[in-house]
């Protein structure tokens, strides 16, 4: 792989991290299966996409991340005021933030072509400034720096133990006197702002919005959740955190690779979806050849 | 302290599945006063404890603590008044946090839950002394995940965290029944110990008639909806679980069939 790729998928990795991280709140934390996130990245990119090209980048990440909250309260509130099943009141949302989408940006898609953003307002460039630019590696990598701190602060105070509890045990929330509607109106809030800045900071990053970037979003989180958690593992916390953005890098590498390998760029979700089953049903398939393992031990030990 | 004025329960009103689980009931408990409930299944001794919790809302009727009626209120606004432990070890604690985390969002029960530090140094030390005082070695795991503890000790935890913030009411469902001998009677006596030490008011649901003669200063029994025997003082002190069954036949007027009961 080339040095101009490798780097490539490193930035797009960390980027991307920011949406992994929003997912791990609402798929590990909340114990949700969130769809809202292929709508609320796009609405991010959307939002951050239209304010860009009027010329302020970034009122357009703040207001992503706000419209992204935004979008997560509502797939709550369905939930939690409406009774409505978790999975479908976000597919609702969803389906709506297609529509919401295409009135933000006016039309199918939104090109950011020599407009200034923030990944070119500052120039940071090493030796030769043709030779390697680190702008995108070093604003990517603060953005997430700084959302990965502020994560582990809150989720280490008393709302983010409920947070927490929440998605593990109920009863238990409410036993302690925790209205646990709130908590997951607050949760999805946090977890869709995350995935709106994350859309926002893509869409500057790449140049161009397209309405329909988000599609299969959520697989391409829980893909980097879950891969992140099974190599890097998930104790403490804050390994567990950056395991998930370990998972982010480590899933544009292997696409990246995979690309590079002659892969056809239009099977990329069909890949996605393979990689996450086989991550989901990992835990299942490695039991019974376990077993098979243990049976032969055993075997052995009787033989011997 | 508790009283419970003709409450009544009907789940799938009008439907028909319709069934009667609280018929009436009126109850007045004390501070202090440890109650013991038995009765058999379906007589609606859990859904009593669920409505005192508000898990469930009767159709009639009123729940009042200390004098304040709770009855509009949703189930979380009232366990700042009421602990509580249920029949499955794995329902009263977060198996995915440790046993100093799970502790500390208990005893947050009365406090505002701002941006604080979840686990505060001068609450650590107050945790440990709580737990040592359990006897189960657990003063030295608080950094361990509730999910690598054995049932008692989740149940056990379960009721530290339940008193830990000074309720005025403590709600057991059958907490000892999922247990093992050993175990069940182990966390027995450490809900009389606490029960004494706090002086609180507590509604235990047992299915073991000894265990409801042996605890407590009171036993009522139940029967579809309804309590069917109230006893205390002399007459429970003199009661044996072959007196108890043959006066709950008695009042029903059938024969109690239940072998879980008797066991």
């Amino acid at each position: 792989m080339t040095l101009i790729a490798l780097v490539g998928s490193l930035e797009l990795g960390i980027l991307y991290a920011i949406m992994a991280l929003g997912v791990f709140i609402s798929f590990r934390t909340l114990n949700t299966a969130d769809l809202t996130v292929d709508g609320s990245f796009v609405l991010g990119a959307a939002c951050s996409a239209v304010l860009t090209a009027a010329g302020y980048p970034l009122l357009g990440l703040l207001v992503g991340l706000l419209a992204g909250m935004g979008a997560g309260v509502l797939t709550a509130l369905l939930t939690t005021k409406l009774k409505i099943l978790p999975l479908l009141s976000s597919i609702l949302v969803m389906l709506a933030l297609y529509s919401v989408n295409l009135r933000v940006m006016g039309k199918a898609n939104i090109s950011l072509m020599n407009t200034p953003t923030v990944f070119n307002t500052l120039h940071l460039s090493f030796g030769d400034a043709a030779k390697f630019d680190a702008t995108k590696l070093v604003v990517g990598l603060a953005f997430l720096l700084i959302v990965m701190t502020l994560l582990f602060l809150f989720l280490k105070t008393k709302v983010g133990f409920a947070l927490r509890a929440t998605g593990d045990n109920q009863h238990m929330v409410r036993a302690c006197g925790i209205d646990t509607d709130r908590i997951q109106i607050l949760g999805l809030a946090l977890a869709n702002g995350l995935v709106g800045l994350s859309g926002g900071l893509i869409a500057q990053y790449q140049k161009f919005t397209d309405v329909s970037m988000g599609t299969g979003m959520v697989v391409i989180g829980l893909a980097s959740v879950i891969i992140g958690e099974a190599i890097f593992g998930t104790r403490p916390l804050l390994r567990r955190l950056c395991a998930v953005v370990l998972g982010s890098i480590l899933y544009r590498l292997v696409i990246a690779f995979a690309f590079q390998l002659g892969m056809p760029a239009t099977d990329l979700k069909l890949v996605s979806a393979v990689i996450v089953t086989i991550a989901l049903s990992a835990g299942l398939l490695s039991k019974p050849l376990r077993k098979h393992y243990h049976a032969k031990d055993k075997g052995g030990a009787q033989n011997a | 302290m508790l009283k419970i004025q003709d409450i009544t329960m009907i789940f799938g009103q009008g439907t028909i599945n319709e069934k009667k689980a609280l018929s009436h009931v009126t109850l007045t408990a004390e501070a202090g006063e440890l109650i013991t409930i038995i009765g058999g299944n379906g007589a609606g001794k859990s859904t009593l404890i669920n409505c005192i919790s508000g898990v469930c809302s009767p159709q009639s009727g009123k729940i009042l603590i200390d004098g304040m009626d709770v009855t509009p209120l949703p189930e979380y606004k009232r366990s700042r008044y009421i602990g509580r432990v249920f029949q499955d070890p794995a329902q009263g604690t977060a198996a995915d946090m440790t046993i100093e985390e799970n502790l500390a969002l208990a005893y947050g029960k009365n406090k505002p839950r701002g941006l604080h530090r979840g686990v505060a140094k001068k609450d650590t030390l107050l945790f440990k002394d709580k737990l040592a005082a359990l006897n189960l070695g657990l003063e030295g795991r608080l950094k361990q995940k509730v999910g690598l503890l054995s049932g008692g000790q989740r149940q056990a935890l379960t009721l530290l965290m339940a008193t830990i913030a000074k309720p005025k009411l403590l709600l057991l469902d059958e907490h000892s029944a999922a247990l093992d001998p050993l175990a069940a009677k182990q966390v027995l006596a450490m809900t009389a110990r606490l029960v004494e030490e706090d002086h609180l008011c507590t509604l235990m649901v047992t299915h073991n008639m000894r265990d409801a003669l042996t605890y407590g200063n009171r036993t009522i029994m139940m029967s579809e909806g309804q309590i069917v025997l109230n006893i205390s003082g002399k007459e429970r002190e003199g009661m044996t679980v072959e007196g108890l069954v043959q006066l709950f036949e008695k009042k029903v007027g059938t024969e109690l069939n239940s072998d879980r009961m008797l066991l």
